[in-house]
Parts: structure tokens; C-alpha cells; sequence
């Protein structure tokens, strides 16, 4: 048994160490520079490839949902299906708009990419394994992510097309009322962690009592955060039932109607590798980022733990885009700022109401009394407000 | 409460999930090129040309009389008559189509051409898969690229063409019934004639 111990952790460390192997071979003097970019490739290729996987699983799920197989005929079930989408969209002619703006057309896709990968700096995949310890981790989190923003209105913008626009102003509209929810929502962690590390709010997390662990989800305040947060989540990365901004039923493919082949490719790419890294975000803040689910299951590597968790995350997603339709825009509105603010404002009280009140029964009961309770009356309220007037049409009839 | 519509309907779409990895009603999709729904009987494509016994050139039915060609509402047909005569299925010497066209590229299967044939000659076919990578000559049908045996047609379109085999024997039957009696009139007046010439000494004629 003693013996198994240190077997565990050098798996759990084998990346770590083999970077620290790989840069022992250069001189001391670039060693900052090339652990970085050893870093930086291995987050590239690592969250490209579950990009790839997340585009398969997907379609296959989304298949099975609606009772059809999904890709199966290029590779073993369908699974060289990215494969191929990659080399067709590689193919295929790149068009430009004649009166687009050339260059901020084509910086938009690239911003995109860029600032989807930028959140993962700060992202701890594993126990060691994070590229930079920002102490205001989560708050550079927040700030990379609304460059997203920026890049979806330049493609809108220069894209000089109706559909463009308007998916455009969508998703500004969308990921702006979000975002309010979405920080709101994270704030509860950091109140209670007292720090915006992402590595000592997963470090916080990582303890055990008994063997259950001490998870920011399995607290009131902590489990309504992370729906919350979720839901977000959902509205930023501008998926189903959000997903308003593409909308393929109405505005075509929203702000990215004009662009084809590999600039295409490069929205989706950018959209799903964002979408990860606000799944890892939720993670890093509520799901205890790399720790294991069970005290007597920490012997398996802390990285599996996470990807684990993102993939379930993943396949909740896909689930949620397989069952909802399209939400109206005012519908999206007033669940943004009629129901999710109030309720990411309370629960704000309800963290603090948590972290002064003495450990025990009484505190569960009066913190579950305020996450349920407003979420019951304003939800009746909502359902009351709800008055629809029967159209006339003085001109048609 | 908000949210409780959405885990019905997901708990909907998680059974469907899971039902299609169970029972195998669930999915309907039939893997085209491999498995293929057998096509009802009265599907239909493009025309073909039908043909008796054998040989599909010297069986043709066709007889170049061009009504099709005259009706066809894309004129995606074109027929050069024949100079020569070779017997038709009846024994009897008519025109055949010295070169046939189909442009299945222009051909809207509205089976005009078939409504309007006098002679069974045209039919329509069930063939779907007609892709050619060559686009003007890959779907310009000739003479022989459209010549499909009456066992074909039997087979496609049981029902339609066991009626056409049924008015066609009744045809030929006719036709044969016809011939005897011309031959049997004509043996008889023959008989007739010779028995005339046989019976003129007697009656007297010029010496």
C-alpha cells in the first residue's frame, strides 16, 4: 500500500513532471518562455481535440434524441466525422462580401478563438497543473471572456448584411444582460473563499468530511449559484434554448451569415472552446475543479477528475439543446433581469447570511428557506404578469 | 414553478435517448445505398423501352410512329425513323426507331409518353440511382441504354403489366384469328378460283 501512494501521485503529476523533464534539456535562461509555450500547446491541441470529440458527441446524442443514429459512416460510428467536416471546411471557398470591412472581417473569427483560449490560463486542469496562479484569476476569467462580445459585433459589423446586424445586436443584448447574472453568481464563491485564485478556491474545496467533499454545490447558496450560473453559461456561449443571436430559422446564421469555410469553422471552434471554458469555470467555482467526488477516490489523477466533470457538463448542454426550443427575445429578457438578477442578489445575502450563522441544521434551514422561497414566489409572479392580448389586424381582415 | 415544464420535457428526450439504444421500433432510418425499402408498386422514374424474347434490338415494340416525341411537354425525346421494315411482335413489317433519346436531365417522369403509346412500347421505370459524373452524356439515355425486357417490366410492375401481356394476347389472337380467316377466305376462294379454272372446260370457254 505504501508503495501504491507515490505510484498514484507521480500519475497524478506525470505531466508536470514531464514538462519539468522536457526543460531540463534547455538552459535555465528561456526555461519561463518555453514552459509557457509547452503550456500553451498542450491546451491548444487538448481542448481542440474535445472540441472535435464535443462535435461528434453531439450530433450523435442529439441523433439519438430525436430517434436517429447520427454520423455513422466515416471511421467506427461516425468517430472520423470531425475529421472530415475539417478537411471539407478547409476546402471550401472562403468568400468575402464585396462591401465588407476586409480586415475586421477578417479579425473577427480569429479575436474569437484568441479570447476563448485566453480564459484558460487561469483554469486549474489538475493539481499543479494550471499555466498562471493570477491572484484575480477569476476576475481575468470575466474580463477575457467579454472580449467575446467585442469579436461577435466586429463579425456583425463588418459583415455589412441585415442578418448580421441583427444577430449582432442579439448577442450584445444577450451577453451583456448575462453577464450580470453570471458574475453575480460567482461572487458567492469568492465571498466565501475569501479570494479570487482559482487555484486556492479549488485548493478550499479539495477537503473531506467523512468521505463527502466540501463541494461549494452542496451548499443552499452554493447550489442555486451554480444554477445560476449555468444558465448563464448557457445565454454567453450562445447555445440552445439561447440561442437567438444564430437563430438558423429566422436570421439565417445570425452574425456570422457571411462567412464560409474555415472562418466558419473558426466561430464554431471559438463558441464550443468558450463554452468549455465557462463549463471549467462552473467547475473551478462550484464542482470542486480537480477533486475527486469521494474521499477513497483520490487516487485516481486529479485531471480526470476535471475532464470527467466537463464532459458530464458537456453532455447536460447537449441534453438541454435536444429538449428546448428557441426562447422569444422579451421571454430571454425577462428571465435575465426579472428572475435570475433578483435571485443572484439574494443569494449574495444568503452567503452572507451562511458565513456568519453557527454550523448546523438551523443554518441549512433558514439559507434552503431563502434560495426556495424567492424562487417560487417570483417565478408565480412572472407567471402572473404573463398577459397575452389577442392581436387584431385592422389591414388584413 | 419556473423550470418544471423543462424537466418534463427533458425527461421526455432522455426516454427517447435511452429507447433508441433499446428497442430497435425507435429508429426508423433505413442505411440507404445498403438497405433499401421496397419501393411501392406503382413507383415510378424515368421511361424505358420494352422489349419481347431475346434479342432487345430485333424484340423492340417500339415502331418509330413518334406520338411520343409529338407529346412530350419538355420534348426530352427524339426518334429517327427507320428507312427499312423489320417484323413486329405480330409477325406484321413495320418502321423501327433507328436512333431513340431520352434526356433524363430534361425528362419531368410525367408518363405522358406511356399514356399515349399504342404499342406498349414505353413503360416506366423504378431506377432512382442514376448519377453520372458526366452531366450531358451520362443522362442522354440511347436506343440501348433504354432497352429493358418484358421480364423486367414484369417484375417492376406485376399488376400493369399483366393486363398489357393480357390485351396483347388477346391482340395477337386477333390478329392470328384475323390471318386465318384471310387465309381461310383466301384458300377458299383459292379452292374457289381453281375449281372455277377446273370447272371452266366444262362450262365452256374459249378453245
Amino acid at each position: 500500500m505504501t508503495h501504491l501512494i507515490p505510484l498514484a501521485q507521480q500519475l497524478d503529476q506525470i505531466f508536470v513532471l514531464a514538462a519539468h523533464w522536457l526543460l531540463s534539456y534547455l538552459p535555465a535562461a528561456i526555461h519561463p518562455l518555453c514552459s509557457a509555450i509547452l503550456s500553451v500547446a498542450a491546451i491548444i491541441i487538448v481542448f481542440a481535440t474535445l472540441f472535435a470529440l464535443t462535435t461528434w458527441l453531439e450530433r450523435k446524442g442529439l441523433g439519438r434524441i430525436q430517434n436517429r443514429y447520427g454520423p455513422n459512416r466515416v471511421g467506427p460510428c461516425g468517430l472520423l466525422q470531425p475529421i472530415a467536416d475539417g478537411v471539407k471546411s478547409l476546402t471550401k471557398e472562403d468568400i468575402v462580401p464585396i462591401t465588407a470591412d476586409h480586415a475586421v472581417h477578417f479579425l473577427a473569427p480569429v479575436l474569437l478563438v484568441a479570447a476563448s483560449f485566453l480564459g484558460y490560463a487561469v483554469l486549474p486542469i489538475g493539481r499543479n497543473m494550471v499555466l498562471v496562479n493570477l491572484n484575480a484569476g477569476v476576475l481575468y476569467f470575466f474580463a477575457v471572456g467579454s472580449m467575446m462580445e467585442l469579436a461577435v459585433f466586429m463579425a456583425g459589423w463588418s459583415s455589412r448584411s441585415k442578418y448580421s446586424l441583427l444577430g449582432a445586436m442579439r448577442a450584445i443584448a444577450q451577453m451583456i444582460s448575462y453577464e450580470v447574472p453570471l458574475v453575480l453568481a460567482s461572487i458567492v464563491v469568492i465571498m466565501q473563499s475569501g479570494s479570487l485564485s482559482t487555484v486556492s478556491i479549488v485548493d478550499l474545496q479539495a477537503t473531506y468530511t467523512g468521505i463527502w467533499p466540501h463541494w461549494f454545490v452542496f451548499t443552499p447558496w452554493g447550489f442555486a449559484g451554480f444554477v445560476l450560473f449555468m444558465i448563464a453559461a448557457t445565454a454567453e456561449s450562445n447555445r440552445s434554448p439561447f440561442d437567438l443571436p444564430e437563430g438558423e430559422s429566422e436570421i439565417i446564421a445570425g452574425y456570422y451569415t457571411e462567412y464560409s469555410g474555415f472562418k466558419f469553422a473558426l466561430f464554431f471552434l471559438g463558441e464550443y472552446i468558450g463554452m468549455f471554458a465557462t463549463s471549467g469555470m462552473a467547475i473551478t467555482l462550484f464542482l470542486g475543479g480537480w477533486s475527486a467526488p469521494f474521499s477513497f477516490l483520490t487516487w485516481v489523477p486529479s485531471y480526470v477528475w476535471f475532464f470527467a466533470k466537463l464532459l458530464a457538463i458537456i453532455s447536460v448542454f447537449i441534453w438541454i439543446r435536444g429538449t428546448l426550443p428557441r426562447l422569444r427575445m422579451d421571454q430571454l429578457m425577462n428571465l435575465a433581469w426579472e428572475f435570475m438578477l433578483p435571485m443572484a442578489l439574494l443569494n449574495l445575502f444568503t452567503a452572507g447570511l451562511w458565513h456568519f450563522m453557527a454550523a448546523g441544521s438551523l443554518r441549512w434551514l433558514v439559507c434552503s428557506t431563502m434560495v426556495v422561497v424567492p424562487c417560487i414566489l417570483l417565478s408565480r409572479g412572472l407567471k402572473h404578469k404573463k398577459k397575452f392580448q389577442v392581436r387584431t389586424y385592422h389591414y388584413s381582415e | 414553478m419556473v423550470g418544471e415544464g423543462i424537466l418534463k420535457g427533458m425527461a421526455e428526450t432522455a426516454r427517447n435517448f435511452f429507447g433508441s439504444y433499446v428497442s430497435k421500433d425507435r429508429l426508423t432510418t433505413v442505411q440507404y445505398p445498403e438497405q433499401r425499402d421496397p419501393q411501392i408498386e406503382s413507383a415510378r422514374s424515368f421511361p424505358f423501352l420494352v422489349f419481347d424474347g431475346a434479342d432487345w434490338h430485333d424484340g423492340m415494340r417500339c415502331v418509330a410512329c413518334q406520338i411520343c416525341e409529338k407529346e412530350c411537354p419538355p420534348k426530352c425525346i427524339f426518334i429517327e425513323k427507320s428507312k427499312d421494315k423489320k417484323p413486329d411482335a405480330y409477325g406484321k413489317p413495320q418502321f423501327y426507331p433507328a436512333a431513340f433519346n431520352i434526356d433524363i436531365s430534361v425528362c419531368m417522369s410525367c408518363q405522358i409518353c406511356v399514356e399515349v403509346c399504342p404499342f406498349d412500347a414505353i413503360k416506366m421505370d423504378v431506377v432512382t440511382d442514376l448519377s453520372s459524373p458526366d452531366r450531358f452524356a451520362g443522362l442522354l439515355l440511347n436506343k440501348q441504354r433504354l432497352a429493358k425486357s418484358d421480364e423486367y417490366y414484369n417484375s417492376i410492375h406485376p399488376t400493369e403489366a399483366a393486363a398489357v401481356d393480357a390485351r396483347r394476347a388477346a391482340e395477337r389472337a386477333r390478329q392470328e384469328a384475323k390471318a386465318k380467316a384471310a387465309a381461310d377466305a383466301k384458300s377458299a376462294s383459292d379452292a374457289k378460283l381453281i375449281a372455277t379454272t377446273q370447272a371452266q372446260p366444262e362450262t365452256g370457254g374459249p378453245r
